[in-house]
């Protein structure tokens, strides 16, 4: 883990003090919520239907089990007991009130962390692949350039108040498991010739409304070169990015409109006046970052066979534990995708339990994935059945890893003033239809992605199975892309036809699974078989027969949630 | 035309004696009438009526949002005051204007940001390169000095560090 050093802890404590100073101005009415709604984005902090949500950054996933731990803390002292990790790999807190704000940044602190530019128009939270350092098929460890790229945009003085937000995804792997392609800027480690490091960068990658898969700006950057060719990139997006229309304002549609190759050609204009400048990366800051991220004290051990009489076990194994670079270990995920709970939720209790287990099992250190789960990254293959049951007693050894219910889903109509749908009660309504592990298992990976509105905060347009909630005259609507892929490669899905109603929803995936089961050939995914006899099949089979509401989903039980709580609305909530 | 009685300079709240001309509705560049008197002129009325403007040593030009650098790139260093207007400030682009002008053009002078001009943005703008701030009239123009204090460190190299953290400290300590 990348640990503060005295100047970390001062910058950190000093964006305590002046975020601090803020919300008392804010609460004074010195300022006026137009003023403060910049400050409190750029500190992680929105204004939701119920609440005020913070978002804690967690730099490219990784957490160390005291971190874990304050998690817990702040969801026992300032909110309702639970948290919610989030596809950047970040966790954010629903139920808090405005004036605890800054005492949350600085319990944070302690731990160091913070929720630095986890909102607004500036550069976000670097995320990265949650297998750094101990995947198989890596070419270099991806962290310390996360890092080192969290720094210099930390506070970076020009921008600050970009045209819209920023994100940078790190990959150090041949297979990009961190969607590199769907972020502003996506970089994949590559060696040249002469075997030394650099990095492959995309530009223009984005969902939202108008989703674009990455296009490559240069082949290869040395690492050396990574903060002067970023801070070109952005500074041209700065300038000439549209801020007319918040729906146009990403680089996508900048580097969509002006082309690849002039938007190159302007990047590099500018970058030939820094490239070996002062802010080339030095050997020495590489090094002194690349220490927090040495390989831990392994043992010298050799795989182990694991019992086969338990097929429970057998099926987490199957799908929950995944392959380690370094002989007679595996890392294991943890599943927070279980029936009834909001994907990528977890209360206090099961995160005092994961923080307790990494420090029994993973050296102290755990990952947030971009799908919402946990990892424990070095746990002996010996120690997998004991880690096992204690994940159980948990509720976090759902044994459904890429599998259909391992949904990713954004907060939704529930809780967000922007959805114009339900995702978190439509993830479980679709737990419960597909509630049959044996068949789970059998139908195998499928991502299923549900965003209650275009912002795709969900990441439907990647799943193999996307939802987007849609409004019609007031009323929630869906619809349904197939053939998303989040990457190598990554793709956008298509819209099969006219939307459905929720209590539609979980029979028209079972169709599209029919379709899988009849038409699939041996070994064959979801997606697999979907590329190679194309769209029609599935759509065809989805529309052939009227589609029946599922009879359950019409009743008020699963309304609940979107007629809200009288909890303590914020200060200044726009619907309240 | 307004009048800024006060601006913040160098750290300071001086008083102020320049004047920043806007074109109202029904001015052209080309025929406004530029008044007396110390006066920062759109770069457009400067652009356009440089001409006569060149010999007046009482003139200062301003930047919109949405204006470019080059466009001035030969004259920068007439200029004692130079102005960059932020029409909201959640518009970024005057930050990169004022890093321009001080990196890439060399100007030493007066930098001064006008317009949606608050607190909380000047910390950024004086490492962007301003060292004045006509903060907006409705504001305490004496409370909005202490912002300029709110980090003793910082990450990046910009117009104010030339080095990055890295390269000015010994890390790790």
């Amino acid at each position: 883990m990348y640990r503060y050093d005295s100047f970390d802890h001062q910058i950190t404590a000093e964006r305590v003090a002046q975020f601090r100073d803020q919300v008392r101005r804010r609460l004074s009415g010195e300022l006026a919520e137009d003023e403060f709604r910049i400050l409190r984005l750029q500190n992680g902090l929105y204004m939701q239907i119920h609440a005020y949500m913070m978002r804690i950054a967690v730099p490219y996933g990784m957490v160390s089990s005291d971190q874990m731990r304050m998690f817990a803390h702040i969801a026992r002292k300032y909110d309702r007991g639970y948290g919610h990790f989030t596809t950047r790999q970040n966790i954010q807190f629903n139920w808090l009130k405005l004036q605890d704000a800054p005492d949350i940044l600085a319990d944070l602190a302690t731990v160091e962390m913070h929720a630095n530019q986890t909102s607004g128009n500036c550069i976000r939270n670097t995320t990265s692949d949650e297998f750094a350092g101990v995947a198989r098929d890596e070419i270099i460890d991806p962290r310390p350039y996360a890092e080192i790229l969290r720094q210099w945009s930390t506070f970076h003085p020009e921008f600050g108040f970009l045209p819209r937000k920023f994100k940078f995804s790190i990959t150090g792997a041949t297979t990009d498991r961190a969607a590199i392609a769907v972020n502003d800027v996506g970089m994949q480690a590559v060696r040249n010739e002469q075997g030394e490091v650099g990095f492959r960068v995309l530009v223009g990658g984005g969902l939202g409304r108008t989703p674009f898969i990455g296009t490559e700006i240069a082949a290869f950057i040395p690492w050396q070169h990574i903060l002067t060719y970023s801070e070109s990139i952005v500074r041209v997006f700065n300038e000439y990015g549209r801020r007319d229309n918040l729906y146009k304002a990403r680089i996508k549609i900048l580097v969509n409109a002006i082309g690849i190759d002039e938007f190159r050609r302007q990047v590099e204009e500018d970058w030939k006046f820094t490239k070996d400048g002062p802010c080339t990366v030095t050997q020495a800051e590489l090094e002194r970052v690349a220490a927090c991220f040495i390989a831990p004290a392994y043992e010298k051990l050799t795989d182990v066979i694991l019992p086969s009489d338990n097929k429970a076990f057998s099926n987490w194994v199957a799908r929950n534990v995944k392959p380690h670079k370094v002989a007679g270990y595996a890392s294991v995920v943890l599943s927070l995708k279980n029936a009834g709970i909001a994907p990528g939720d977890a209360t206090d209790a099961q995160m005092d339990a994961v923080a307790a287990l990494s420090d029994k099992y993973s050296f102290g250190e755990l990952r947030i994935t971009h799908m919402q789960n946990l990892v424990l990254a070095d746990v002996k293959q010996a120690d997998l059945f004991a880690l096992w049951e204690a994940a159980k007693a948990s509720g976090l050894a759902t044994p459904n890893i890429g599998l259909l219910t391992d949904i990713i889903c954004c907060p939704g109509g529930d809780y967000c003033t922007l959805a114009n749908a339900r995702s978190i009660t439509l993830a479980k309504a679709i737990d419960e239809r597909f509630d049959d592990l044996d068949y789970l298992h059998d139908i195998g990976d499928v991502d299923l992605n549900i965003s209650g509105c275009i912002n795709a905060c969900g990441h439907h347009h990647v799943g193999h199975i996307g939802i987007l909630g849609v409004d019609k005259s007031g009323e929630e609507w869906y619809q349904i892309t197939i053939g998303g892929n989040k990457g190598s490669p990554a793709n956008i899905g298509k819209v099969i036809g006219r939307s459905f109603s929720f209590a539609q929803i979980p029979e028209v995936i079972s169709r599209l699974l029919q379709v899988y089961v009849a038409k699939r050939d041996e070994g064959e995914r979801f997606i697999d078989t979907l590329r190679r006899v194309g769209p029609d099949p599935f759509k065809e089979f989805v529309y052939a027969t009227p589609v029946p509401e599922e009879a359950k989903l019409l009743m008020p039980d699963y309304e609940l949630m979107a007629q809200g709580t009288p909890y303590d609305t914020p200060l200044y909530s726009p619907r309240f | 035309m307004t009048t800024t009685k006060q601006i913040i300079k160098n750290s300071t709240v001086v008083n102020d004696d320049w004047s920043v001309l806007r074109l109202q509705e029904g001015d052209t560049a080309e025929t406004v009438t530029v008044p007396v008197g110390k006066t920062l002129v759109p770069l457009k009325v400067w652009l356009a009526q440089q001409t006569v403007l060149l010999h007046r040593a009482d003139i200062g030009v301003w930047f919109a949002s949405d204006e470019r650098v080059e466009d001035l790139q030969d004259h920068v260093a007439k200029f004692s005051v130079i102005g960059v207007d932020f029409p909201k400030f959640g518009d970024g682009r005057g930050y990169t204007i004022a890093y321009r002008l001080r990196e890439r053009s060399g100007y030493r002078g007066e930098l001064r940001a006008i317009g949606d001009v608050l607190r909380d943005q000047l910390f950024y703008m004086q490492r962007a390169g301003f060292d004045a701030f006509a903060v907006r009239a409705d504001k305490d123009i004496h409370e909005a000095l202490k912002s300029l204090k709110d980090f003793s460190i910082t990450y990046q190299a910009s117009t104010d560090e030339a080095q990055p953290l890295f390269r000015r400290v010994q890390r790790g300590a």
